[in-house]
């Protein structure tokens, strides 16, 4: 193993023996899921025990809406909180000190990130296909670029955090749980973009996931994978990281000019 | 200049070193001040004096100002992580993660490092500082003098050619305290180690420095040997000379 390598394994190896010596942290990776999925999920079986064809596919896209938008929260909540655990344990100062980059930093956090998102979401996928016979995989191979461009938009979101955090301190964590959630109404996740006021329509059509989920749509409502959607969800998601990336490095220089990265837990 | 035969290279190397945060305090003044390798340097100073500005500077922690720092031979503003690898740092004001075991804690600061043979390093720090009764505990769990002693063998995992410590010897009990510094000096003696130590404690600087710098307000207002500065002051310790320091009065009105 390279030196890179080395690095960004400590750090995985740091997280993973964290969450094998605390139950409640792994627990809490698959709650929120599983909860997500009862309540929407019993939801979606009374839409859809609607004697209306219509309605039994409303159910369907309310279920994988649930499913996919978790990839998201998942991604951006794992970088996101990981970041913050070494805030929380007074971690940060000899993570600094040591030849860690910056950027390996990030492709730690992103790592244990994926591993996080996986735990959390296998016992809702299971749930979703045992209590609603909803089959996630029956949208087909397309559903890896749902699930990549999700992930990918959930960590640069979490980039974002990240920088606000090293701006503003702790005091900023709670945009760990808040940003995406405040992103939700414009991801059209379980309704399309064309519900939204017009004048909100550029804000959501200027986020990949609203583009993830109106091809989610349309792979289950008339089995076609809608690709130029999918162009505009990657397309969008290369700009917001590019500009997630020029904000952290401005913002981890100006937390070592400020002396943030002392003080950052206060 | 030329150097010596035989003279130690300096091992940190600090010029016209300067700290001003935002357009208020300013922390470090434009000192100026050289560690040779297999030495131990003392930064003393009150509280607010600017010794833990200079060791966050010295870290890449902070950005300087104004002014130059070479570690290593590594320029710090261009190169700080070919310089991060090969140095290390002790505070009791920065924790190990809690949870985690003294040995995953150990295992994942080796990686950050990349340390060769890593079990095996880890074995023998146990070993050397009596780590071994409670390397499987996680680290929330020990004693002050415990963790004191962790934080110890986390600073020391890369065999640092150069070692920043900042009271190394807090919470220690004078019988720990006093193997601590034993050791320090081994390993000082042994790995031609350059070591700055900011301390209070002014019996643990008599012992362990060569050399002593004392800054306050920012400034560099005295150094030397804790024995000249004692002879200088004209005092019994070097704790009455840092507090004729710190109470303002110069050598030359206590009579020397």
């Amino acid at each position: 193993m390279n030196v890179t390598a080395r690095r960004i394994w400590a750090l995985l190896y740091r997280h993973f023996a964290l969450y094998r010596r605390s139950w409640p942290r792994a627990a809490e990776l698959i709650y929120y899921p599983v909860l997500q999925m009862l309540i929407w999920g019993f939801t979606a079986r009374f839409i859809a025990s609607h004697p209306v064809t219509s309605f039994s596919l409303a159910g369907s896209m309310l279920i994988g809406g649930v499913l996919l938008w978790e990839v998201a929260l998942r991604s951006q909540m794992g970088v996101a909180v990981s970041f913050l655990e070494e805030i929380w344990s007074r971690n940060l100062g000899h993570l600094f000190v040591s030849p860690l980059r910056p950027s390996e930093l990030v492709t730690g956090l992103i790592g244990v990130s994926f591993l996080r998102m996986i735990v959390g979401l296998i016992p809702a996928i299971a749930l979703a296909w045992l209590l609603y016979a909803f089959d996630l995989f029956r949208i087909g191979p397309i559903l890896v670029l749902f699930f990549a461009n999700l992930m990918v938009m959930g960590w640069w979101v979490a980039l974002a955090v990240v920088s606000l955090i090293l701006r503003h301190g702790a005091g900023a964590e709670t945009m760990a749980w808040a940003v995406l959630f405040g992103l939700t109404p414009f991801s059209a996740v379980f309704y399309p973009v064309s519900v939204l006021p017009v004048a909100l329509r550029p804000v959501a059509l200027a986020l990949p996931s609203a583009h993830v989920f109106e091809g989610m749509r349309a792979v289950l409502l008339h089995g076609a994978v809608a690709w130029g959607e999918m162009g505009w969800a990657i397309g969008l998601n290369v700009i917001w990281t590019a500009g997630a990336m020029v904000l952290f490095a401005r913002q981890f220089r100006a937390a070592r000019v400020r002396g943030a990265l002392i003080s950052i837990g206060e | 200049m030329n150097m010596p035969v035989g003279a130690p290279k300096d091992a940190i190397v600090v010029e016209g070193l300067v700290k001003r945060y935002g357009r208020g305090t300013l922390a470090v003044d434009g000192i100026d001040f050289r560690v040779p390798e297999g030495v131990t340097v003392g930064l003393l100073g009150g509280n607010g004096a600017g010794k833990t500005t200079t060791l966050a500077l010295l870290l890449g922690l902070l950005i300087p100002t104004a002014g130059r720092i070479t570690v290593l031979g590594h320029d710090m503003a261009r190169d700080r992580f070919s310089a991060l690898a090969r140095m290390n740092f002790s505070s009791p004001y920065v924790a190990l993660p809690q949870r985690l075991t003294v040995a995953e804690n150990l295992r994942v600061y080796g990686h950050l490092y990349g340390v060769a043979a890593l079990e095996r390093r880890i074995a023998d720090l146990a070993e050397e500082l009596d780590l071994g009764e409670f390397l499987h505990r996680p680290a929330g769990q020990l004693s002050a003098g415990q963790k004191t002693r962790v934080a110890l063998a986390k600073a020391l995992i890369n065999r640092p050619e150069v070692l920043l410590l900042d009271e190394p010897t807090a919470s220690l009990d004078p019988d720990s305290a006093d193997w601590v510094r034993g050791w320090l000096e081994r390993y000082r003696a042994e790995r031609r180690c350059a070591i700055l130590l900011a301390s209070h404690n002014m019996g643990e600087v008599e012992r362990l420095c060569t050399d002593v710098l004392v800054l306050k307000k920012g400034r560099l207002v005295d150094r030397g040997s804790p024995g000249a500065l004692i002879a200088r002051y004209g005092r019994e310790d070097l704790e009455e000379v840092f507090l004729d320091i710190a109470r303002g009065r110069q050598a030359a009105r206590v009579g020397v």
